[in-house]
């Protein structure tokens, strides 16, 4: 890499000092990025936009909210009727919590499909399970603390799953809520814990840059760069496609804010949290529905708490499941056709999991959990034996040469698939 | 480029405007983020109250509370208002007259707030000390005020401050 | 390749929009009531509220609803809304009793309310408003439209929804009949039966318009920034598919070279 010459005095004197600039020149200018990323590779700077308007939000919503169980409803509203601008700041939060997740989802099956998982990058991708993990926690506990009807029974229930662990499993929940019941100590260590987690997943996120960084991106063809003539300096090009990105991601997400705030969220929410009574259907937020399909699927406590912490578990070791060593699903017809499989089953997970437990639902949901896992732990590694992929490109700027007219020809075809 | 000019000025352009736009818009979003931390609706609408005074007898005060910060109201008798209006400006450390003071004479409002360093001055209820010149005393670092609330002896720069208030009717007082 | 690519990311994420969108009733799914689709004026992007309605709708409400449902996070100031002036909104105020103190012998009083105060509930605690209401509980409705499911529609539907029970459905003493409630029996008796209240100002009195005018009345106590937010809504919506255009202009005229080769 060379060395920047910066022209401001100032500038340089700092930089010589403290090499602050240079590091941002590296990583964010010159930092050499595949030349074909498409429009998919645009979600990780979203999911970082989503991230600081999640804890800026957060930071001023905390200066206004009361974390006490006789309050908290009546802050939240304080700070939807009184507070200046309080509700739009309010709705970002909230919003941007289904958002951040949509983001992250798409985010994982692009990674997913093209084989970002794969090596060098299996930390990469462990450290980005791991951020997931660490916003469905923050995710679940920010949901408890408007204390509406759903927010309670939702930490009831979540948190009861900690009692399927045999022998000390009572205990935990005990542990977990600082007394008997959900209440006024919960709430309070929720909110800490709330304030807390988004700054490990600032961590995590630098952690998963650095990661990224070491290898560069991943890219649709999902072969290495083999030059110079294969990458451009991410500034400008890159800043300006995350920009229109971003403007795009804005336009969406101020619809939902401004016209549709309570499209995403469950009406019961806006009734005060009563201890004694439940809610006649209780279900997360949409984002935790295949989970909850997974868990409900299982007709054991313990077993169906196992399943929906194993869901994620086995992204964890997916890098090792996954053996071909074509990483793009272009090249890869049979992985290509179970991928769309997997989509669509995750999705049938999320229909599941908001309907009622009766009847075919659980039939249903019996089979989407079974091929989820099905296709993580006996397909992919089948896959990676038996299955004929399509000859690679030889490089990314020169697709029609070396391996010839077959491998571009895949690759067009690949791309119209995707 | 083999662009002319005159097109890649045109192109620049579009660079240059979404950069400008990008600045307007962060300054947009910036405005609710900073305001939020002004005094909410609910603060606000307590920053002005209403006080019947009817009830004061004279020659007594009470104490309300405003801003979170308590107000005198003190009805003053006619030898006390006389004393406040007899003294010489060059007697007082920070000239005012009474009359400059008061709405009507007989109702003193200020702000019960020692101008030295915040505390509340005694002199309200009855028995309680109240300085050399009838007034108010601060005894956190003797403040003496006299019966207009100006400050005639002690640490204080200037008198006790006169609230913004109104009579809305004979007997009540909107402050604020 | 762009304009596939970005169409294919708009076509997906339609997708799971709408696929949202078909989970939402479902999560939603509450009561097998009948739910009448009203058309409001608050309604869609450029939805706003009716000032002489709510003004309706808050009497209605005062006069009949306010007996057993309180609105707690109501204050008289924000009837500034509603159009009314400061000072008929002290007047308003004064004819509640609120409860404060200790005063200066501890003792607490009441004292005419004053426009900062919040309205006071008919109840107590839920206890004393179970113990009045032969153990149903009247919610408060200062947040009723956003607690339910289809909130205006439901409100609405509930109050025009009282009918004769049909001879196969037995109606216990102290519960009624009714349409848009799950399971139709309901422990609210019918409210409105029209021409009840004379109107200060002018409007329809019968059952159907009195409804939509107290759930107008209590729409706005929902989402009293439903207005401003709508407004502002449009205004960034401007500015954000303009600011789409420039950047994508941006970002074509940036990627120009790359392009070429």
């Amino acid at each position: 890499m060379s060395s920047p010459e910066f022209k401001n005095p100032v500038v340089k004197w700092i930089d010589h000092r403290l090499p602050v600039f240079s590091f941002m020149h590296h990583e964010l200018h010159e930092y050499p990025t595949p030349r074909n990323l498409s429009y998919l590779w645009n979600l990780g700077s979203l999911a970082g936009l989503a991230l600081v308007t999640m804890i800026v939000t957060g930071i001023i919503l905390a200066m206004h909210y009361t974390p006490h169980v006789d309050h908290a409803f009546e802050s939240v509203e304080r700070i939807m009727r009184d507070v200046n601008h309080g509700w739009l700041i309010r709705y970002i939060h909230m919003n941007g919590a289904s958002f951040f997740f949509i983001v992250v989802y798409i985010h994982i099956f692009r990674g997913l499909y093209y084989g970002s998982y794969k090596a060098p990058r299996e930390l990469l991708w462990i450290l980005g399970v791991l951020i997931l993990l660490l916003m469905m926690a923050t995710a679940f506990m920010g949901y408890v603390l408007p204390w509406g009807q759903m927010s309670f029974w939702g930490a009831t229930v979540i948190t009861n799953l900690f009692s399927a662990i045999p022998l000390i499993g009572d205990s935990i929940v005990v542990w977990l809520w600082g007394g008997f019941s959900v209440d006024n100590p919960t709430l309070s260590r929720f909110f800490a814990l709330h304030y807390l987690m988004p700054f490990m997943i600032v961590g995590v996120v630098i952690l998963h840059i650095i990661a990224l960084h070491r290898f560069g991106s991943n890219n649709p063809l999902g072969i290495d760069v083999s030059g110079k003539q294969d990458t451009i300096p991410f500034h400008p090009y890159y800043t300006s496609k995350d920009l229109f990105g971003a403007m795009v991601f804005l336009t969406i997400f101020a619809s939902a804010i401004f016209f549709y705030p309570n499209f995403l969220g469950h009406p019961d929410n806006y009734i005060p949290a009563n201890p004694l009574q439940t809610p006649a259907h209780i279900v997360p937020e949409w984002y935790f529905l295949p989970f909850y399909a997974i868990l409900r699927a299982i007709p054991d406590k313990l077993g169906g708490v196992l399943f929906m912490f194993g869901a994620i578990a086995v992204l964890f070791i997916l890098p090792w499941l996954d053996r071909s060593p074509v990483r793009s699903g272009r090249f890869r017809p049979l992985f290509k056709m179970f991928f769309w499989v997997l989509l669509a089953d995750c999705v049938l997970l999320g229909y599941l999991g908001g309907k009622p437990a009766e009847g075919i639902y659980v039939t249903l949901s019996r089979l989407a959990t079974a091929y989820y896992f099905i296709h993580f732990l006996v397909i992919l590694p089948l896959l990676s034996v038996v299955e004929k992929t399509r000859p690679l490109p030889q490089s990314i700027s020169m697709p029609v040469t070396g391996a010839g007219m077959s491998a571009a020809l895949a690759a067009k075809r690949g791309k119209a698939d995707v | 480029m083999s662009d002319t000019v005159e097109n890649q000025g045109r192109r620049d352009f579009i660079v240059v405007a979404t950069n400008t736009m990008l600045a307007v818009g962060a300054a947009a979003v910036a405005y609710p983020f900073i305001n939020q931390m002004n005094p909410a609706a609910d603060t606000l609408a307590l920053s002005s109250i209403e006080v019947d005074v009817s009830g004061i007898e004279e020659g007594q005060a009470i104490t309300v509370k405003w801003r979170g910060k308590p107000v005198f109201i003190r009805h003053r008798t006619a030898a006390e208002i006389a004393l406040a209006d007899q003294v010489s400006m060059d007697d007082l450390r920070d000239p005012e007259g009474d009359m400059d003071r008061v709405e009507k004479p007989e109702y003193l409002v200020i702000q019960g707030i020692c101008t030295h360093l915040g505390c509340v001055p005694l002199g309200q209820k009855i028995g309680e000390i109240k300085g050399d010149f009838n007034g108010w005393f601060c005894p956190c670092h003797g403040s003496h005020y006299d019966t207009s609330g100006r400050i005639r002896k002690g640490p204080a720069p200037t008198n006790l401050e006169v609230p913004p208030y109104a009579f809305l009717s004979d007997n009540v007082i909107k402050i604020g | 390749m762009f304009k596939r690519v970005s169409q294919i990311i708009c076509a997906g994420g339609i997708a799971v929009l709408a696929g949202m969108g078909g989970m939402s009733p479902a999560m939603a799914a509450g009561g097998s009531g009948e739910i009448i689709e009203h058309e409001w004026t608050f309604d869609g992007p450029f939805g706003f509220f009716d000032k002489a309605s709510l003004q309706r709708g808050f009497q209605v409400y005062r006069e009949v609803c306010a007996s057993c449902h309180g609105l707690e996070y109501i204050a008289f100031r924000n009837f500034a809304d509603l159009g009314y002036s400061e000072a008929e909104i002290k007047a308003i105020a004064a004819e509640y009793e609120v409860a404060d103190g200790p005063d200066e012998e501890g003792e607490m009083f009441t004292r005419a309310a004053i426009p900062a105060d919040r309205v006071p509930s008919p109840y107590a605690n839920e206890n004393a408003a179970r113990a009045s209401n032969g153990g149903a509980y009247p919610p408060d409705l200062s947040l009723i439209t956003k607690a339910r499911p289809n909130g205006a529609n439901y409100l609405y539907s509930l109050l025009v929804g009282y009918k004769d029970a049909p001879q196969s459905k037995d109606v216990p003493d102290g519960m009624y009949y009714n349409t848009a409630y799950s399971g139709n029996l309901i422990a609210m008796p019918q409210p409105l039966y029209g021409d009840d209240i004379e109107l200060a100002v002018d409007g329809d009195t019968s059952v159907e318009a009195l409804s939509a005018d107290v759930v107008a009345f209590l729409a706005w106590a929902a989402e009293p920034e439903m207005e401003s937010r709508k407004r502002t809504g449009i205004a960034v919506m401007l500015f954000l598919f303009v600011m789409c255009f420039v950047s994508y202009g941006s970002m074509r005229y940036i990627w120009a070279d790359i392009k070429k080769k």
